[in-house]
């Protein structure tokens, strides 16, 4: 079906077919050359014996262009922030500064080994003192690790942080309170600690409903976790009294930090009453998603906190050097070996650096005026399901288009053929055929406009032709793909064909590299 | 602000077309004895070129231009310039999570190439699109185990990473399952008499490292029949990656859990690396993390996807195969593009550079103390036991500008004044002659032990 819209964002351009690695492989080629060995070429099976790898994995052969080229064709089959407005709700996908990978590779920061002395590595600690002195201040917190790798991570390290607590004065408790509004990784965070999960059913605005609060939390509450802005992207303004509510019966509070991008320079979790929480430096500090990674997920917390971080501790000696202190008799372990994402520490700094307290605050303001523009224009034809005040993200649902059977997902697919990547889907779960929209700092007017029209202009498909909808994208390298057949059938790797499958026997060489068995 | 694309008069046109006066009202939610009436404290806002110099001086302050024989799970390999040309691609550095098949289909094939990769290296039939790394990865890879026997007992080698072996123990704590630690033999292999005992029908797995910490293959064969006798699994830890190019594959292995660190990937001061649990088809279901599997489009051509997504937590939530979310595709990406350059010739060339480097420098510093474990075979690295402590010998080291072998004593204090040293592709003959002459000036060799 041919493609009908607009035709202002995006053009239809050739993209270059490209095989897997394998299949271009020849057999002799080469894209590396090592130096000549200096040292005496050792008799690997003499020294390994049976320990010796007897066959070769199949990897490819390929000369440099033709792996600059497959990887250079594989890029531009996909979309990202450098191309275009990435509305991912819960994501925060903003722009990812250049000046950040430069700093990252500089000689002495990339090829630092985590164990050369730490009088060597001066510079790298105090790369991590300053980025620490500066999460604290932006989240209000008196104390944190960066050691968690993601945000899951993170979770984790701060229910544990929770759990060390309360065993510390005699009992871990049993529960965690959950929004049914949450990231799935809350509740399998908590359950991954050991902990029962209680779910919380939000109000009618989204939110915590304070009073059924109280009456669920008891002793055996650990803590609860609460996003905020929740992912409505609603400010829990009564968050005070959640954290009392909490606080009275000896329970904590988490804060998800997945929508910082919202706080910064604003306000402080700290001062309303959040215990421990972790951050996101691949959302609110523009380290790069990468495809899926990797992130980085430091956790904060109060004072009382402190001692059950996860070893080692950033410490300061007397003479000013920095050291990493391993003697943490309560700490509850390690997380992560070594000290964390130390890559992304760099990256999260410099993007610091480069907003200085200003520019931090102006991101949070035009991070919100972008996602509350987006709801002004499109809140007539959308159904916006809660009212209520946004902040860095607007969710509204599929409510009016489902009558035509158009579906939020249909819509996002749509939304590619206008040039953009689309929205969330069907999160949060609170609301039905949710359309989860967060614009972040990092989009223009110009950008929002192109947006809001290709969204307008949807919405009109919805009604005057939604098969449209439904059937795309139309415009991408491939249609929608078979995702039942990938998940009943799985083929997760690559295989030679027409080469024929022999069980090994006991006294066959083993053999890698053999292909498939059918699933 | 330079990242911001925006002008005063577009935002104040903006906040006209939402209809409110001021900035301020749009936070007017936030209750106002807790908004921050302040500047946050944190540095002024810095000009690009201010920002450079501000991390030039930090990256000046660290070990340049020093040899060094570090190892111990953090590998300095040579980073073939493709690697960071095509990871600086926009298209991949900023994508996120490929949900949406259609626009990211190069990531997509990209890890279905790495997933290839690692089942071709390890001999396992399936893995995963990575990680955080390889400690956690070990940590997840115990989890599987336990789950998949439902079973409760997990014993995992002395000489498997200390630290790994920490963040195994901070998972395990509180899944009701206690990782009791196996001991080592006098060739620095764990002991199968110890191991053979400790195994039971309540042992879910046995966790080995190989080459371990110490250096030493093991034997993956001999632990396997152990292992499986009481029908545990065996998980093999893998923390050196480019060894595979030349050590038999731990293919009796049931879950293999690897740190890719080591195919292309920056030390960068320990993170981010690459962990990736690969396994027997039989256990996919109770695999964590993503998987990319290949399926058709409505016009029948080739496309990958996220599959199997049914084990996670957006879907599962807290009957989730693991909380994961994340993994590390950008730095999975760098390990397939390091495979690709070094492909089935390259990755055993390698490989033997490392072997070759290794021995001449373990006979070379050999000479100047008493290699331990010196029969067993190893890979790349090897503990050297000298009359000095370590950290004296090191400071001497300094001198010359070398940072020699990691001090055991903290995690190993039986071995004495034993460090842990480690020779790649990269150590050439003269940096090894160098630390030697070193040595050689300090007092010879211990023989004790």
């Amino acid at each position: 079906m041919a493609f009908t819209g607009t035709t202002r964002k995006v053009t239809a351009h050739l993209t270059q077919n490209e095989a897997l690695s394998f299949e271009k492989s020849a057999p002799g080629k080469k894209g590396y050359k090592l130096a000549p060995l200096d040292v005496p070429e050792a008799d690997a099976s003499a020294l390994l014996g049976d320990s010796v790898r007897s066959n070769e994995p199949m990897l490819p052969e390929l000369s440099e262009i033709e792996i600059i080229r497959h990887f250079t064709r594989l890029s531009t089959w996909n979309y990202a922030i450098d191309l275009g407005m990435y509305p991912l709700g819960s994501c925060t996908m903003k722009y990812n500064p250049r000046v950040n990978e430069f700093v990252s590779r500089l000689e002495g920061i990339a090829e630092a080994h985590p164990y050369q002395p730490e009088a060597l590595s001066q510079g790298l600690l105090e790369i991590i003192k300053l980025l620490q002195d500066c999460l604290l201040d932006i989240t209000g917190m008196h104390a944190i690790t960066l050691q968690p790798a993601a945000g899951a991570h993170g979770e984790f390290t701060g229910i544990l942080l929770a759990r060390a607590w309360h065993e510390s004065k005699g009992n871990p408790r049993k529960t965690i309170l959950i929004p049914d509004s949450a990231h799935g990784t809350n509740p399998a965070t908590a359950a991954s600690c050991g902990y029962q999960i209680i779910n919380l059913k939000s109000n009618e605005q989204g939110g915590v409903d304070v009073a059924a609060l109280a009456e669920i939390v008891n002793e055996d509450t650990a803590a609860m976790m609460l996003t905020n802005p929740s992912t409505i992207g609603v400010f829990e303004h009564e968050i005070h009294k959640i954290a009392d509510v909490l606080h009275a019966k000896g329970a904590l509070l988490y804060m998800d930090g997945a929508n910082m991008n919202a706080l910064v320079g604003k306000t402080r979790p700290g001062d309303f009453g959040v215990d421990v929480m972790h951050l996101n430096l691949h959302k609110t500090f523009s380290t790069p998603h990468g495809g899926g990674g990797p992130g980085s997920g430091p956790v904060a917390c109060k004072d009382f906190l402190e001692p059950f971080l996860p070893t080692p501790v950033l410490a300061q000696g007397p003479d000013g050097l920095l050291h990493w202190n391993y003697d943490r008799p309560q700490s509850v372990g390690r997380v992560r070996m070594l000290y964390g994402n130390f890559g992304m520490f760099v990256r999260a700094l410099a993007y610091i650096l480069a907003n200085g307290p200003d520019g931090l605050r102006q991101t949070t303001e035009d991070a919100v005026l972008n996602a509350n523009y987006i709801r002004k224009k499109l809140e007539d034809v959308y159904e916006l399901p809660y009212p209520t005040a946004s902040m860095h993200e607007v969710v509204f649902s599929d409510k009016r288009q489902v009558k035509n059977r158009v579906k939020t997902g249909d819509i996002a697919k749509r939304l590619i053929d206008y040039g953009f990547h689309p929205y969330t889907t069907s999160f949060p779960l609170i609301v039905p055929g949710a359309l989860m929209i967060e614009p972040t700092e990092s989009e223009s007017r110009e950008e929002l406009d192109l947006f809001i029209d290709a969204m307008r202009q949807i919405a009109r498909e919805a009604e005057e032709n939604p098969e449209l909808v439904t059937s795309a994208p139309h415009s991408t390298r491939i249609s929608r793909l078979d995702e039942t057949t990938a998940a009943r059938k799985p083929v997760l790797r690559w295989h030679k064909p027409v080469v024929r499958w022999k069980t090994p026997g006991p006294n066959d060489p083993v053999e890698i590299g053999t292909p498939a068995k059918e699933w | 602000m330079r990242y911001l694309p925006k002008s005063d008069a577009e935002r104040a046109a903006m906040l006209r077309d939402i209809g409110v006066g001021s900035i301020d009202e749009l936070f007017s939610a936030i209750p106002e004895e807790y908004r921050l009436a302040r500047d946050l404290n944190a540095p002024r806002q810095m000009g690009e070129s201010e920002i450079v110099d501000h991390f030039k001086a930090a990256a000046q302050k660290n070990a340049n231009g020093y040899t060094s024989f570090l190892g111990a799970g953090a590998y300095r390999h040579y980073r073939p310039v493709v690697i960071d040309t095509i990871v600086q691609r926009g298209e991949f550095l900023t994508s996120y999570t490929p949900y949406q098949a259609e626009i990211t289909q190069g990531t997509l094939q990209a890890i279905f190439e790495f997933q290839t990769m690692i089942c071709e290296l390890t001999g396992m039939d399936i893995a995963n699109a990575s990680m955080y790394d390889g400690s956690t990865g070990a940590a997840e890879a115990v989890m599987m185990a336990v789950r998949v026997t439902g079973r409760d007992g997990v014993l995992v080698a002395r000489t498997a990473h200390p630290e790994y072996r920490e963040v195994m123990h901070t998972y395990a704590q509180h899944q009701g399952h206690e990782a009791r630690e196996v001991g080592y033999g006098p060739d620095g292999r764990i002991d199968l008499s110890a191991l053979e005992q400790a195994v039971t029908e309540e042992t879910a797995c046995v966790l080995v490292q190989s080459p371990n910490f110490l250096g030493i293959i093991e034997d993956i064969p001999a632990i396997a029949e152990i292992a499986h006798k009481k029908d545990a699994l065996l998980i093999v830890s893998i923390a050196e990656a480019v060894s595979l190019g030349i050590v038999r594959p731990p293919v009796e292995a049931d879950i293999v859990s690897m740190e890719a660190q080591s195919f292309g990937v920056a030390l960068s001061y320990g993170g981010p690396y690459c962990g990736v649990i690969a396994a027997k088809e039989k256990y996919l279901r109770q695999m964590p993390g993503r998987l990319v599997g290949e399926t058709t489009d409505t016009q029948g051509r080739r496309g990958f996807v996220l599959t199997l997504s049914t084990r996670e937590q957006h879907i599962r939530r807290e009957k989730a195969t693991s909380n994961i979310c994340t993994n590390q595709a950008l730095v999975a990406l760098m390990a397939t593009v390091f495979l690709t350059v070094y492909g089935k010739q390259g990755i055993r060339e390698l490989a033997l550079q490392n072997l070759s480097k290794a021995k001449y420098a373990a006979d070379t510093l050999g000479k100047h103390g008493k290699l331990l474990f010196a029969g067993t075979p190893r890979f790349h690295e090897f503990v050297l036991q000298t009359e000095d402590p370590p950290k004296q010998i090191n400071v001497r080291l300094l001198e010359k500008k070398i940072i020699g072998g990691l001090p055991l004593k903290k995690w190993y204090p039986e071995l004495g004044n034993a460090s842990l040293w480690c020779a790649t592709e990269l150590t050439t003959k003269d940096q090894i002659d160098a630390a030697a002459a070193v040595l050689a000036s300090a007092p010879v060799a211990a023989t004790a032990r």
